[in-house]
């Protein structure tokens, strides 16, 4: 091949499928004899449910059964392992949250069983509900995925004490619910005691193993089909009730059913990005060079469930610092439970610590940019092991010259377009990457042609694209001849597509599976036998994996308007420069750059999930309340990509790169607008009335 | 959404006769907020009467005003020259109305009679008076960034959504209403009620009247006008706060002046007492400023949505500018 296939801007596979409305979703699943489910959500946020009265809902016209705690089948909601959830499977009468599912009624159409859902009438007994993030005891979990929770490098307390300069500030972000545009769905199937489901999730195995243990049945007798899933970003990583209800509900009326989460439950049982307050305490010498970093996290947790927002993580491994020290600690709330959103931790972390930096920068009047460089890390500061690649250098460089940084006068409300405020601010981006253990099974036709198979799925990212991409070079054939096949259970297993580990994780079981295709065609003499080639292939992490820190990181940039009058911002260009080492697609890796920064300006604008303080009602369960950015809100961000080889990082020579591009976007945004304003937002979002000065 | 009948009279009369039949039906033309409203079970009309067919869609000029038939679509009077003309604050209130898709869809009667966003009443777990009469007011002590801090009671303080109302307010409008009785017309300051203790009751019209028509006046310094709608995101979005003004300008003194506020109020909020201070004034941000802070003078924050306060004025006084430039 003269020209590389890897890293080409070639078009998604599946595009034409999507734009003409062919590719079909887990909604669009049609199977003989189909019924449908609609979930009754609670009205209170905390009690139990006194009575039912379902006899009008019986009676309402097409309505085959109504599924309560009286008569839902029993199964096992308990969680089989720490990292898994709670479930709600009306298998009692207590309410832990606004919105838990307290019945499921089954129809034969949608809109029958949506009639009917409104007409059970339930009695509850309403306790007082704890929303008091400030107030609500709290506790320190044991660890925060697999890693301390709380921990400490050199003495970041006393190093405070004598620093010169010392920053110490609080940021808040709230609350902030995914809204992929396809909500969660199941289509639930029963052939005697085995289960097919079809389902909008990032984990197909995941729900396999996890749906085994409600039913008590072997993972094998559970089959899950993916279909095309319309963004997750992690609100579909792990297996909510809704699953386990749909398939209840082909057991309780021996059809199979189909349950689609309606938009306003997006709200409900399927996970949130919690709340959080973090005190980030920075000390540093007069020129800028930190002497210790404190990161303390409070991040909002369920009643009966843990899940932790990691902030801290991101200051942990940014910066060339001594003395440092983290802490995470969890409220109690009646809210459901909170789970992954994109760059979970590093996000939210940035924020705050990227705010802080440029606090730190005003403080002793350096350009951020400079005080960013003179804490430059060579090594991961904690762990001290090398970077498998960091260009993160460049990053800085190439961003600040494309947005000509240079013109910033430092001097916050100093620079005007015509009466409106203008503001630049930066951040640096940052996100981990890891690979786990992955498997395909690669076939090589007689025809010339080659199926890669792999049980991951496709959520938008470009993985049939990518993945056919990085076998046709290796194959040395025509990216046309290799076709991806994913999402089902019955192929070969494939890790959660979550934590910008997809590609890192996949990527390298399909090089490993191509390089070993290719060496046996030639070993045939180029030939493939008329009943072709096929081989399993997997891969792990090895002991070289430990050896290298793998980050992915970014430099952001972002300059703002703000009207002096009506506090009004927006953001009218943005450039992020991405070390994400090789990249597999430029335009799919482009649009997962472009999409991060998106919702980045969203965190530092629009989101806010708004609970109503007396009842944990969730009082914007719609997408016209909860905000999120229009066209008109977003200017075309510009994304550079600096690429640079990265042998040490996994055999793909990728770094996952679906989360960095939202890491440090609001905080780039937050501090553009002080720069605009010379009012510090410490409190996402930046709304107006908060700029009324 | 519940199961209702449906019917398509051709005539007002028609119309207004189906509604006889039927005291809790509802009419719909464009259907973007019943419908809407159906779906989250806050209205559940047991038939919906379509006035599609009705022959109310016209925009002529009359006399001294601009004759607006009921079921003009929001875009086609945004887009009609005469508007634009003579009325700049209607065409922008409707420009910086809902999204393209909507405003093809909503009608001029429709718009008048769109119910509140606030979020209680949308919720049918909470109370709301408005929704449930006597149920109370969920939103006091609640959830407030969205609340009205004019006009409100201890009954409902839920903020009227319109930015069409509000141009109209300061126009003082003319709204054609039909019904059983006849034919009347109703002032646009007499068209919308305080909430008082019946936030129920939002206008004045009689069960089944019709509005069939809004005349516009031409007030002779409308073109010196505008609108400036404040909120959160650029675009696709309730105000905050949001200001209708027309200023008939004599060199740099104010002759006369219009005023309304948007976003802040229970109905749409025409401030007599800021119109008051700008007659005979300088054109200057010191007149604007008192203005403002006389259209605010009875606001009543409670919390979450005292900031409203001085939006609303810098909305006020900022529109005031723009009109005077």
């Amino acid at each position: 091949m003269s020209q590389p296939l890897v890293g080409a801007p070639h078009d998604r596979v599946e595009g034409p499928e999507k734009v003409t409305g062919e590719a079909r979703y887990t909604a669009d699943v049609v199977i003989e004899g189909l019924v449908h489910a609609a979930v009754v959500p609670s009205g209170i946020a905390n009690g139990r449910i006194v009575a039912v009265d379902d006899s009008e809902a019986r009676a309402a016209p097409g309505v085959i059964e109504v599924m309560t705690h009286h008569n839902a089948p029993r199964v096992s909601a308990a969680k089989p392992a720490d990292s898994d959830s709670l479930l709600f499977l009306l298998q009692n009468d207590r309410i832990e949250f606004d919105r838990q599912p307290i019945a499921v009624v089954i129809a034969q159409s949608l809109e029958e069983a949506t009639y009917a859902a409104q007409l059970l009438h339930v009695r509850y007994e309403a306790d007082h509900p704890e929303t008091n993030f400030d107030a609500a005891p709290r506790y320190v979990p044991k660890e925060i995925f697999g890693e301390p929770a709380t921990h400490q490098r050199g003495d970041p307390e006393k190093a405070f004490a004598t620093a010169p300069v010392r920053i110490e500030q609080t940021y808040r972000t709230p609350t902030e619910h995914h809204n992929p545009m396809e909500t969660h769905g199941t289509v639930a199937q029963w052939n005697g005691e085995h289960l097919t489901l079809h389902d909008s999730s990032q984990w197909a195995f995941g729900v396999q193993r996890r749906i085994a243990k409600v039913f008590g049945i072997d993972a094998e007798q559970v089959r899950v089909i993916v279909p095309y899933v319309g963004g997750a970003f992690g609100s579909k990583g792990q297996m909510w009730s809704h699953v386990a209800l749909a398939a209840m509900a082909a057991k309780l009326v021996g059809r199979p059913v189909k349950l689609i989460v309606t938009r306003p439950q997006m709200f409900g049982w399927v996970g949130h990005r919690p709340q959080t307050e973090q005190r980030v305490a920075l000390g540093a010498q007069r020129d800028g060079r930190l002497v210790c970093v404190t990161h303390d996290v409070l991040s909002e947790t369920s009643v009966s469930d843990e899940f932790v927002e990691p902030c801290a993580v991101f200051s942990r491994d940014l910066y060339a610092v001594e003395n440092y020290g983290m802490s995470h600690a969890l409220p109690r709330l009646n809210i459901s439970k909170p789970t992954y959103q994109r760059g979970p931790g590093e996000s939210t972390g940035s924020f705050a610590m990227e705010s802080a930096m440029d606090e730190l920068a005003y403080e002793i009047d350096i350009d951020p940019l400079e005080l960013r460089l003179r804490n430059y890390s060579e090594r991961q500061p904690d762990s001290g092991k090398p970077y498998s690649s960091k260009q993160l250098r460049q990053c800085y460089a190439r961003a600040a010259e494309r947005f000509d940084w240079g013109r910033r006068v430092p001097q916050p409300r100093s620079m005007n377009e015509g009466r409106l405020l203008l503001g630049l601010g930066m951040a640096t981006a940052s996100r981990n990457t890891h690979r786990t253990a992955a498997k395909v099974r690669i076939r090589a036709n007689s025809d010339g042609t080659v199926v890669v198979a792999c049980g991951t799925i496709e959520q938008g990212c470009g993985s049939p694209t990518v993945y056919a991409q990085l076998a046709s070079e290796i194959l040395e054939i025509p990216f046309e001849r290799v076709r991806f096949e994913f999402g089902d259970t019955n192929l070969p297993e494939a890790p959660l597509a979550a934590g910008s580990q997809t590609s890192g994780s996949v990527g390298s079981v399909v090089v490993k599976a191509a390089t070993w295709l290719r060496d046996k065609i030639a070993d045939l003499g180029g030939t493939i036998p008329p009943n072709g080639i096929v081989l399993d292939v997997a891969d792990e992490p090895g002991e070289n994996d430990e050896s290298y820190a793998t980050q992915a990181f970014g430099a952001q940039f972002a300059q703002v308007v703000v009207d002096p009058d009506t506090g009004e911002v927006r953001v009218v260009r943005f450039v992020g420069a991405f070390d994400g080492g090789r990249i597999l697609n430029a335009k799919t890796a482009n649009s997962q750059f472009v999409g991060g920064i998106v919702w980045g300006i969203s965190m530092a604008l629009f989101e806010k999930t708004r609970y109503d303080a007396r009842t944990a009602r969730i009082m914007n369960a719609n997408l016209s309340d909860y905000l999120v950015p229009t066209n008109a809100d977003i200017p075309n961000p510009e994304v550079i990509a600096i690429e640079a080889d990265d042998p040490h990082i996994n055999p793909a020579h990728v770094k996952g790169i679906g989360e960095v591009g939202i890491t440090g976007a609001a905080a780039a945004v937050a501090n553009a607008v002080y720069h605009a304003t010379g009012v510090r937002v410490r409190d996402l979002p930046i709304t107006p009335d908060k700029l009324l000065v | 959404m519940n199961p209702f009948r449906y019917a398509r009279p051709s005539s007002p009369s028609a119309a207004f006769t189906d509604f006889a039949g039927e005291r809790r039906a509802r009419y719909v033309a464009g259907g973007t907020n019943i419908l809407d409203l159906m779906k989250i079970e806050v209205e559940s009309p047991p038939l919906l009467i379509d006035i599609n067919a009705l022959a109310l869609a016209s925009i002529e000029v009359t006399g001294d005003a601009i004759h607006v038939g009921a079921l003009a679509r929001l875009t086609d009077v945004a887009e009609n020259e005469q508007v634009r003309t003579h009325l700049p604050l209607v065409a922008i209130a409707l420009e910086e109305s809902a999204s393209p898709q909507l405003r093809n869809m909503a009608t001029i009667g429709g718009n008048l009679l769109q119910r509140t966003r606030c979020p209680y009443f949308r919720d049918t777990a909470t109370p709301c008076n408005k929704r449930a009469p006597k149920s109370g007011c969920g939103a006091l002590g609640g959830e407030l960034r969205r609340e009205a801090v004019l006009g409100t009671s201890e009954h409902c303080i839920a903020t009227h959504a319109s930015d069409l109302a509000v141009a109209l307010a300061a126009l003082d409008a003319t709204v054609h209403v039909t019904g059983l009785s006849g034919n009347r017309e109703i002032a646009l300051h007499d068209f919308y009620r305080l909430p008082g203790d019946t936030p129920h009751v939002e206008t004045s019209l009689g069960p089944g009247e019709l509005i069939v028509a809004v005349s516009l006046p031409l007030l002779s310094y409308g073109a010196r006008s505008t609108y400036l709608k404040v909120r959160d995101r650029a675009q696709y979005d309730f105000a905050l706060a949001s200001a209708a003004v027309a200023l008939d300008l004599s060199g740099k003194t104010i002759r006369q002046a219009r005023v309304a506020l948007g976003g802040v109020a229970t109905i749409p909020w025409r401030s007599l007492q800021a119109e008051a201070l700008l007659r005979n004034a300088a054109a200057s941000r010191d007149t604007f400023e008192r203005a403002a802070d006389a259209a605010l003078a009875e606001a009543r924050g409670r919390g979450g949505n005292d900031y409203k306060i001085p939006l609303a004025k810098r909305t006020l006084v900022r529109a005031l500018e723009i009109a005077a430039a």
